[in-house]
C-alpha cells in the first residue's frame, strides 16, 4: 500500500506540472493585461511595471521562474491588489470556501445516505418512489435558482437569516446556514441517488442472503454486512464531489456574495490577476489529486477484494 | 384452448416466433411504458418547438426596447404575458430565445463530446496494450483539472464568442464518455458473442458494426441524455456569472441572472426561466433515467 502511494505521488507531479503549466500559459498568451486601467498608463511606467513583475522575459523564463517560485511556496505579489501577496488573498478566501464546501459535504452525506438506504430498503414503495422524486429534484434545481430563492424566502420575506455578505474573518452559523444549504442540495440528491443504487444490489446479493440463511436478525445483517458493501461507491465518489463543490462554491459565493476562493478566482480572472489566478488553480488540482487519492486509499481499506499491486 | 383456424393466423404466428424482438425493440417497449419517460419527451419536444417556432409567431422581438414598458408584471396587455423585464423587452419572447440557446449549447456540447469520448474511448479500447494506457492516462491527467477555472479562463481570455462556449464545455464532458466507451469496448471483446461470432468466421468488421457499436450504444446513448443536462447546466453557471452568452442574446443561465438581481421587485423575472429550466432539466433526467432503466433492466 505504500509502494502504490508512493506511485500515485510520484504520478500526481507530472499531472501538477502540465496543469500549472496549461493554466499558465494559457493566461499569457491570451489579449489584455493586468495594467489595462481605466488611466492610460504612460509607455514609461508601464514598461517599468513589466521589468519589475518579470513580464519583460521570455514566456518560458517566466515559467520557469513561477515554478521556482511555487517550489519555495512564493506565489508572489497580487498585481491588482498592491498591498496583500497571494498568500495572502488566498489565506483569507481559503477558509471560508472550505468551512461551506466541508460543511456542505458533511450535511449532504448525513441527509443522503440514510434517505438512500431507506429508499433501498423500501424499494419500489411509495417512501422509495417520494424519496427518489426529491433526489431528482435536487439534481434538477440548480444551486443558481435555489441560492436566490432561498435567499429571498428566508432573508427578504421571512428576514430570518442575512441575505448576503460575510465579515472577513467573521463566520457565524446564520451567515453560513444558506451557503451551505444550497451547496448540498445538489450533493444530497446524487449520493442518495448512489447508496440508494449500490444497497439495492447489495441486498440482492449472495452474501446477504446467506447472513440471512444462516439466522441472523435482520438488524445485524444489515449494519454487519450489507452497510460496508454498499457504501463503498460513496467512497470513490467523495473525491470527485469535492470538485462539484468546488463549482458550486464559485456560484453560491456570488449568490451570497460571500468573501470566499470561487469568487476571487472570477474577479481575478477579469482582472488579469495571474498570481491569483494561477493560485487557485494550483490549489484545487492539488486538492483534487490529494482528495482522489485518499479515495482510493480508503476504498482499498474497505473492500477486501481491492488489492494494490 | 382456441384452435388457430385460418392459415393466414397460422402464417402471422410463425413469422412472429421466428422473427422474435430485438433488443431494441425490448428497450423500446420498456421505454415507452415508463410514463415519466414518455411525458418527457412529450414536454421537452413542446419546449423545443416552441424554442425554434415560437418567436415566428410572436408580435415582439427578443431585442425590441419598449421604454414605457420597464418591469411590466404579466399581463394580456400588449401580450406580455409573462411581463416584461428591467430594459423593457418581452420575457416571453426572451425567455423562447433563452431556451432555443440553451438547447443548442446542450446538443452540440454533448456532440463535440460525443466524438471526441467516442473516438478516443474506442480507439484505446480496441488497440489496447501500450497506447490504451497513455491514452487512459492523459484522461486520467485531465480528470484532476478543475475543469471550471479552465473554462472561466478560457471564456475570460478570448471573449465570450459562441462557438468557444459549446467547444469549451464539450471538451471538458469527454472524459467520462471516453472511460465509458473503453470499459464497454475491452469488456465486449472478451465476451462469449464475440468468441462465437470469431469461431464461426465471421469477419472483423462486421463484429465490430454487428456486435461490438450495438453494445457500446446503449450506455452511450443513456449517457448522452445525461450529460446534455449537465451541459446546460454548465453555460447556465458561466452566463450567471456573466461569463457566457453576451446581450442582447440570451440564455436561461442569463435570464436568470437577471431574474436573481430583480427577484424582489419583480418575482416573475426568476420564476419563469427558473421553471423552464427546471422543466426542462427534469425532462432530459427522466428521459436519461428511463432509457437506463429500458437498456439495461438489472436494477428494477
Amino acid at each position: 500500500m505504500l509502494a502504490y502511494t508512493m506511485r500515485r505521488l510520484m504520478v500526481a507531479v507530472p499531472t501538477m506540472l502540465v496543469i500549472i503549466a496549461v493554466a499558465f500559459f494559457m493566461m499569457r498568451l491570451a489579449p489584455g493585461s493586468p495594467f489595462d486601467t481605466e488611466r492610460a498608463l504612460s509607455p514609461e511606467i508601464r514598461a517599468q511595471l513589466m521589468t519589475f513583475y518579470g513580464f519583460d522575459k521570455p514566456l518560458y523564463i517566466q515559467f520557469l521562474d513561477y515554478l521556482k517560485g511555487l517550489a519555495t511556496f512564493d506565489l508572489g505579489p497580487s498585481l491588482i491588489y498592491k498591498d496583500q501577496t497571494v498568500s495572502e488573498i488566498i489565506g483569507s478566501g481559503f477558509p471560508v470556501s472550505m468551512t461551506i464546501g466541508l460543511a456542505a459535504l458533511l450535511l449532504a452525506t448525513c441527509v443522503g445516505v440514510p434517505m438512500g438506504l431507506f429508499a433501498a430498503l423500501k424499494q419500489n414503495s411509495l417512501p422509495d418512489y417520494s424519496i427518489m422524486a426529491i433526489a431528482m429534484a435536487g439534481i434538477c434545481i440548480p444551486s443558481l435558482v435555489v441560492g436566490p430563492i432561498l435567499s429571498l424566502v428566508f432573508g427578504v420575506y421571512l428576514g430570518w437569516l442575512p441575505t448576503a455578505g460575510l465579515d472577513l474573518g467573521k463566520m457565524t452559523f446564520e451567515t453560513l446556514l444558506l451557503p451551505v444549504v444550497t451547496l448540498s442540495l445538489a450533493q444530497i440528491a446524487i449520493i442518495s441517488r448512489l447508496v440508494r443504487s449500490s444497497a439495492v444490489e447489495v441486498l440482492r446479493s449472495n452474501f446477504v442472503r446467506t447472513a440471512r440463511a444462516k439466522g441472523l436478525p435482520e438488524g445485524q445483517v444489515l449494519a454487519k454486512h450489507a452497510l460496508r458493501a454498499a457504501l463503498l461507491p460513496l467512497v470513490s465518489y467523495l473525491g470527485p464531489a469535492c470538485a462539484g463543490l468546488i463549482t458550486g462554491s464559485v456560484v453560491v459565493e456570488t449568490v451570497f456574495q460571500l468573501p470566499g476562493i470561487g469568487k476571487n478566482f472570477v474577479t481575478s480572472a477579469l482582472q488579469r490577476d495571474y498570481p491569483v489566478v494561477m493560485a487557485v488553480v494550483v490549489l484545487y488540482a492539488g486538492l483534487i489529486i490529494l482528495l482522489n487519492l485518499l479515495a482510493d486509499l480508503a476504498y482499498g481499506l474497505l473492500d477486501p477484494k481491492v488489492k494494490y499491486e | 384452448m382456441t384452435l388457430l383456424t385460418t392459415p393466414q393466423e397460422k402464417a402471422e404466428l410463425l413469422e412472429a416466433a421466428v422473427k422474435g424482438r430485438s433488443l431494441w425493440d425490448d428497450a423500446r417497449r420498456r421505454l415507452f411504458r415508463n410514463k415519466a419517460a414518455v411525458g418527457s419527451m412529450i414536454v421537452l419536444g413542446f419546449l423545443t418547438l416552441m424554442a425554434i417556432f415560437g418567436p415566428f409567431f410572436w408580435p415582439h422581438d427578443y431585442e425590441t426596447i419598449y421604454n414605457d414598458r420597464v418591469l411590466e408584471g404579466p399581463t394580456w396587455e400588449h401580450l406580455h404575458i409573462f411581463g416584461t423585464d428591467p430594459q423593457g423587452r418581452d420575457l416571453f419572447v426572451r425567455l423562447l430565445y433563452g431556451l432555443r440557446m440553451s438547447l443548442a449549447v446542450g446538443l452540440v456540447a454533448t456532440g463535440v463530446s460525443l466524438l471526441i469520448g467516442v473516438i478516443w474511448g474506442a480507439t484505446a479500447g480496441y488497440i489496447g496494450g501500450r497506447v490504451d494506457q497513455i491514452m487512459m492516462r492523459i484522461v486520467d491527467v485531465l480528470y484532476a483539472l478543475p475543469f471550471i477555472f479552465f473554462v472561466i479562463i478560457l471564456m475570460v481570455v478570448f471573449g465570450r464568442n459562441l462557438i468557444l462556449i459549446f467547444v469549451a464545455i464539450g471538451a471538458v464532458e469527454w472524459l467520462t464518455m471516453a472511460r465509458i466507451v473503453r470499459g464497454q469496448t475491452i469488456s465486449l471483446r472478451k465476451k462469449e458473442f464475440v468468441e462465437a461470432a470469431e469461431a464461426a468466421g465471421v469477419t472483423s468488421s462486421s463484429i465490430v458494426t454487428r456486435h461490438i457499436v450495438p453494445n457500446v450504444l446503449g450506455p452511450v446513448v443513456v449517457y448522452v441524455t445525461l450529460t446534455i443536462p449537465a451541459v446546460i447546466l454548465t453555460e447556465s453557471f458561466l452566463s450567471f456569472l456573466g461569463l457566457g452568452v453576451q446581450e442582447p442574446m440570451t440564455s436561461l443561465g442569463n435570464l436568470i441572472s437577471i431574474g436573481a438581481r430583480e427577484m424582489e421587485i419583480a418575482p416573475w423575472l426568476l420564476i419563469f426561466p427558473a421553471t423552464t429550466m427546471m422543466v426542462t432539466l427534469f425532462c432530459f433526467n427522466f428521459i436519461g433515467d428511463g432509457l437506463r432503466d429500458a437498456i439495461d433492466p438489472r436494477d428494477r
